[in-house]
């Protein structure tokens, strides 16, 4: 019991500022079709059982579980549906394989950001409805707050943060299914308008379209699918508080603990050493630096330093983002942590064409739920 | 439980209380807008019904012709790329009589939603899927409607359809 | 491959009200925390968190989850939401199940919380966004039509009465008069009374409906080494199963529930169960409405199809009778605060199988039950084989 679990197959569709041509479903199909095919499975006759991730306002749909079953293939099948990130999703279907009583699990998530009209109105529907919401704050004050506060606690500055920008928008220019690849300067970052001060608009990943299909098995299973498993090693979650009042607004400690989790499934005690490479949330760019130290990989105060002298760059010793980030692909809602995963997969098989990092064995993935939320998952994948 | 447990948490009001102020509370709208891309399949049908018709989609590996159209057969996952105009008559599968409207307003005479099952589309004859859609019966007087009645759509003015599945007012009976 | 084994260990609940003084977020508490006491443990040694509530559009709140989190006692903790519509609440236990059998947690507080008062006007009118919102939503469906639709199909299908449907209501109600969390609880009411009441969407009348409803219930699960050492009287969850049929309704014939048959067998082949009727005693059946628990018999293949009503004419469904059906008193008498309501179901057999049920208690000590709950467009199935 309790054995390995492997990520056997990935599609991906869209990863545009709008896909006006398809329908939500016809988005997952395309990403569901595309990940069979990969695995090599049947969803009719070989998947077992299929997680989604899905928020109903991100949907405008309430109970939107109800919609996901027949693009990918999980009628009168084992579906459900989970409200958290990607992340969460792989970390359902790992449980569910783990368990012994399926072999073969499909996971989704995926945006039709640009179908939603009111996304501020909706996100400040996330706000404490009696104690926070009647101030009437747009939802990335959070932001701003979460930054003000991790820039003063850890010296680093607004001009390490737009290290991470330019970083990661040039990484985007060498990813084919990047929209917002760009090559900048501190300067054109810097300049831009403020969005609530530290935070700059410019530091703000936007919004995007795209669904993200991931197929995963046993051990026995897996080996017997495809030559190149891509293995969970460890994968962790956690949840902090979400108490605006009460909450520790210098440091991400639900990323310390979910990352603590799945170290410790991964036998993992030197993540700088162990980890070859790190795909990590960056919706807001500071959060790329908050969380690269909650990780472990840095001292709080260094992740800045380090990402302006080019440590995390792809020729860099850490490079993180290689994929172009949130700020590069595009923030991608629910889906946004199978984002940052499918690229990690396409790294570890070898697949990513010009931004191929040489020699990796170890990634690492890392999501946030976004403001205001305090919850977050880690993933430990190698090859 | 009931043995070792005495006391439930958990505290009832009654309108009483928010009539006489006794319960603060704050109201709230949600401005949630959206405009969702209707895409291949749907976008399909609601153009088909701007000109009055009623599209189907035909799946070959499971002989099934079913409404409204989607890109993949949900029971075979092959694609559905044949979009078929099926017939905008057909039997009453199911229906209810109801007196309260979608936001729970008490109306005198009810309104009748059923379960159409199309002609031209699978039927329950030949096998567990049907071409059915929801829509409303008119022109009926409540009592008179069955199961197993055939009824026939009842179209808005060409020039006054929009794309939507309100361009059908309603189904209406019709005879044999 | 042998599965580990889960056991539920502790249960807790509030009263389900028509409208509750207390916030999401306190109801959640309170039911966790009446759950912790019961088997003497702390949050310290809840290891994770699974929380069920549905839909968001109740409360409100959009990422639900996080929200209710530090009332579910998810602080610093791993901790998911997951939801399956109506069938949220049987869901949820699954969701603790496989945190457990997984190996990666040994004890686990699964909640599940709905305040459904905080929608103005009136919570039913929330459900207008769970209709397609191309194909069907400007229809303006209500809720109950779906209800209408299907209840009108089985019972016109089957030839069955509406004074045997109404039985149904009446036994629940019966029960849920014996249960101090009960909103509905009726000793004295009759199938004349369910008969006569207003109708809503015919055939649905309102005392064939369960009322909307606030209220929370937690349950503590654990491993099989750990659950031994708290409590001498674990009861374990033998069995697990759900099953989401096509989101096209209308392209199906609404007689028969097939997801609910589905996630019955996935159960019972876990369980080794291969005659339900007679491997199972007790049965929890989601009951929203009195038609829809015998519905929800047949999926369970313990009733042939159309012939569930028998075991309520026969006697076999009450208390004292060979097959107790819903001997909380269901939806129908508890309430319908709906994730909630269905972890309802897996606290009563819980103490009914250690004969902790008090006036509710079923005759025969019962070995094992059956909960089952239902949701979406007339979808989804979820189902818990439990065991002592």
């Amino acid at each position: 019991m309790n054995q390995r679990v492997a990520i056997v197959g990935v599609g991906w569709a869209g990863f545009r500022p709008a896909t006006p041509e398809v329908s939500y479903k016809e988005l997952m199909y395309d990403a569901a079709v595309r990940a069979y095919t990969d695995a090599g499975v049947d969803p009719r006759r070989d998947v077992e059982s299929f997680v989604t991730v899905a928020e109903d306002f991100h949907e405008g749909t309430s109970i939107f579980d109800e919609y996901t079953p027949d693009q990918l293939g999980g009628a009168l099948k084992s579906v459900q549906t989970i409200t958290g990130d990607g992340l969460h999703g792989l970390a359902t279907a790992y449980m569910l394989i783990r368990t012994g009583q399926f072999d073969i699990v499909a996971v989704e998530g995926h945006s039709k950001a640009s179908n939603i009209l009111t996304l501020d109105e909706i996100t400040a529907y996330a706000q404490d409805p009696v104690l926070n919401r009647p101030l009437r704050f747009n939802t990335h004050f959070v932001a701003g707050m979460e930054m003000n506060r991790y820039l003063y606690e850890t010296g680093t500055t607004r001009e390490q943060c737009a290290a991470v920008v330019v970083k990661n928008r040039f990484n985007a220019l060498a990813n084919p299914s990047a929209p917002y690849g760009a090559d900048l300067t501190l300067q054109d970052v810097l300049s831009g308008p403020m969005l609530s001060a530290p935070l700059g608009l410019r530091e703000t990943a936007e919004h995007a379209d795209g669904a993200i299909v991931m197929v995963l098995a046993s051990e026995q299973a897996a080996q017997q699918l495809v030559d190149l498993p891509i293995w969970i090693e460890g994968i962790g979650w956690c949840n902090d508080s979400p108490s605006l009042e009460s909450r520790d607004w210098g440091q991400a400690i639900y990323t310390a603990q979910a990352a603590r989790m799945a170290y410790s499934q991964a036998g993992i005690n030197h993540p700088l050493q162990a980890i070859d490479f790190a795909e990590v949330d960056d919706i807001y760019a500071y959060k790329e630096l908050q969380t690269l130290e909650a990780l472990g990989f840095f001292r709080p105060g260094e992740a800045g330093e380090l990402t302006a002298e080019g440590f995390t760059t792809p020729e860099g010793d850490l490079p993180v983002n290689v994929s172009g980030g949130s700020l590069g692909c595009g923030h991608l809602l629910d889906a946004t942590g199978l984002a940052r995963a499918l690229e990690v997969v396409l790294q570890l098989r070898g697949e990513a064409g010009a931004r191929q990092l040489a020699d990796v064995e170890i990634g690492l993935v890392q999501s946030w739920r976004g403001v205001p939320t305090t919850n977050g998952a880690v993933a430990i994948l190698s090859n | 439980m009931t043995v070792k447990i005495k006391e439930f948490p958990g505290t009832s009001l009654s309108e009483k209380d928010f009539d006489e102020g006794k319960i603060l509370f704050n109201y709230d709208e949600l401005k949630g807008e959206f405009a969702w891309d209707t895409g291949i399949a749907i976008g399909s049908y609601l153009a088909a019904l701007k000109e009055g018709l009623i599209l189907g989609a035909a799946c070959y590996t499971c002989h099934k012709i079913v409404t409204p159209p989607r890109t993949v057969c949900e029971w075979c996952f092959d694609p559905m790329d044949e979009y078929i105009p099926l017939l905008d008559t057909g039997v009453v599968n199911t229906f209810s009589l109801c007196y309260v409207t979608w936001d729970v307003q008490r109306i005198e005479q009810p309104e009748i939603p059923a379960v159409i099952m199309l002609d031209g589309a699978s039927s329950l004859d030949s096998g567990p899927i049907m071409g059915g859609i929801m829509h409303k019966l008119g022109e009926v007087k409540p009592e008179k409607v069955h199961i197993g009645m055939r009824v026939k759509a009842v179209w808005k003015p060409a020039e006054e359809r929009e794309g939507s599945v309100t361009d059908i007012l309603y189904f209406k009976p019709i005879e044999n | 491959m042998s599965m580990r084994k889960v056991a539920v260990v502790g249960a807790g609940m509030t009263k389900f009200v028509r409208r509750a003084q207390e916030t999401p977020k306190e109801l959640s508490w309170q039911a966790s925390r009446m759950a912790l006491q019961s088997c003497e443990l702390t949050m310290d040694d809840i290891e994770a968190v699974c929380l069920g509530t549905a839909p968001d559009a109740f409360d409100g709140v959009h990422m639900n989850g996080e929200y209710l989190s530090d009332g579910a006692g998810a602080w610093r903790k791993p901790y998911m939401r997951s939801y399956v519509g109506g069938g949220t609440g049987v869901f949820v236990p699954i969701q603790g199940w496989y945190h457990v059998a997984s190996g990666l947690f040994d004890v686990v507080l699964v909640l599940a919380e709905e305040k459904m008062s905080s929608f103005y006007p009136h919570a039913q009118a929330a459900f207008l966004t769970i209709f397609d919102h191309t194909t069907e939503r400007a229809l303006k469906p209500n809720l109950l039509w779906i209800f209408a639709l299907e209840m009108n199909r089985y019972m016109t299908t089957y030839g069955i009465s509406k004074e045997d449907i109404a039985r149904v209501s009446v036994l629940h109600k019966h029960n849920a008069a014996k249960h101090p969390c009960a909103l509905l609880g009726d000793a004295d009411i009759t199938v004349e009374d369910v008969l006569n009441s207003e109708t809503l969407a015919w055939p649905v009348q309102r005392l064939d409906v369960s009322p909307v409803s606030d209220g929370a219930v937690a349950i503590i699960l654990a491993a099989e080494h750990i659950a031994k050492r708290i409590t001498d009287k674990p009861v374990w969850i033998e069995g697990v199963g759900w099953s989401l049929d096509t989101a096209y309704w209308t392209n199906r014939d609404l007689v028969y529930p097939r997801y609910v048959e589905y996630a019955a067998r996935q159960a019972y082949e876990m369980a080794g169960i291969t005659e339900p009727r007679k491997q199972i005693h007790i049965a929890e059946p989601y009951d929203p409405f009195d038609y829809k628990a015998l519905h929800h018999l047949e999926g369970l293949q313990l009733a042939e199809r159309g012939k569930a009503v028998e075991l309520y004419i026969s006697g076999a469904a009450a208390l004292d009778g060979d097959m107790p059906v819903c001997p909380s008193g269901g939806l129908l008498g508890v309430g319908n605060p709906i994730a909630a309501a269905g972890l309802m179901k897996i606290a009563e057999l819980f103490w009914q199988l250690r004969g902790e049920a008090g006036d509710r208690q079923v005759a025969g000590a019962p070995r094992r039950g059956v909960a089952q709950a239902w949701g979406d467009l007339m979808q989804v199935g979820t189902v818990v084989i439990m065991g002592r």
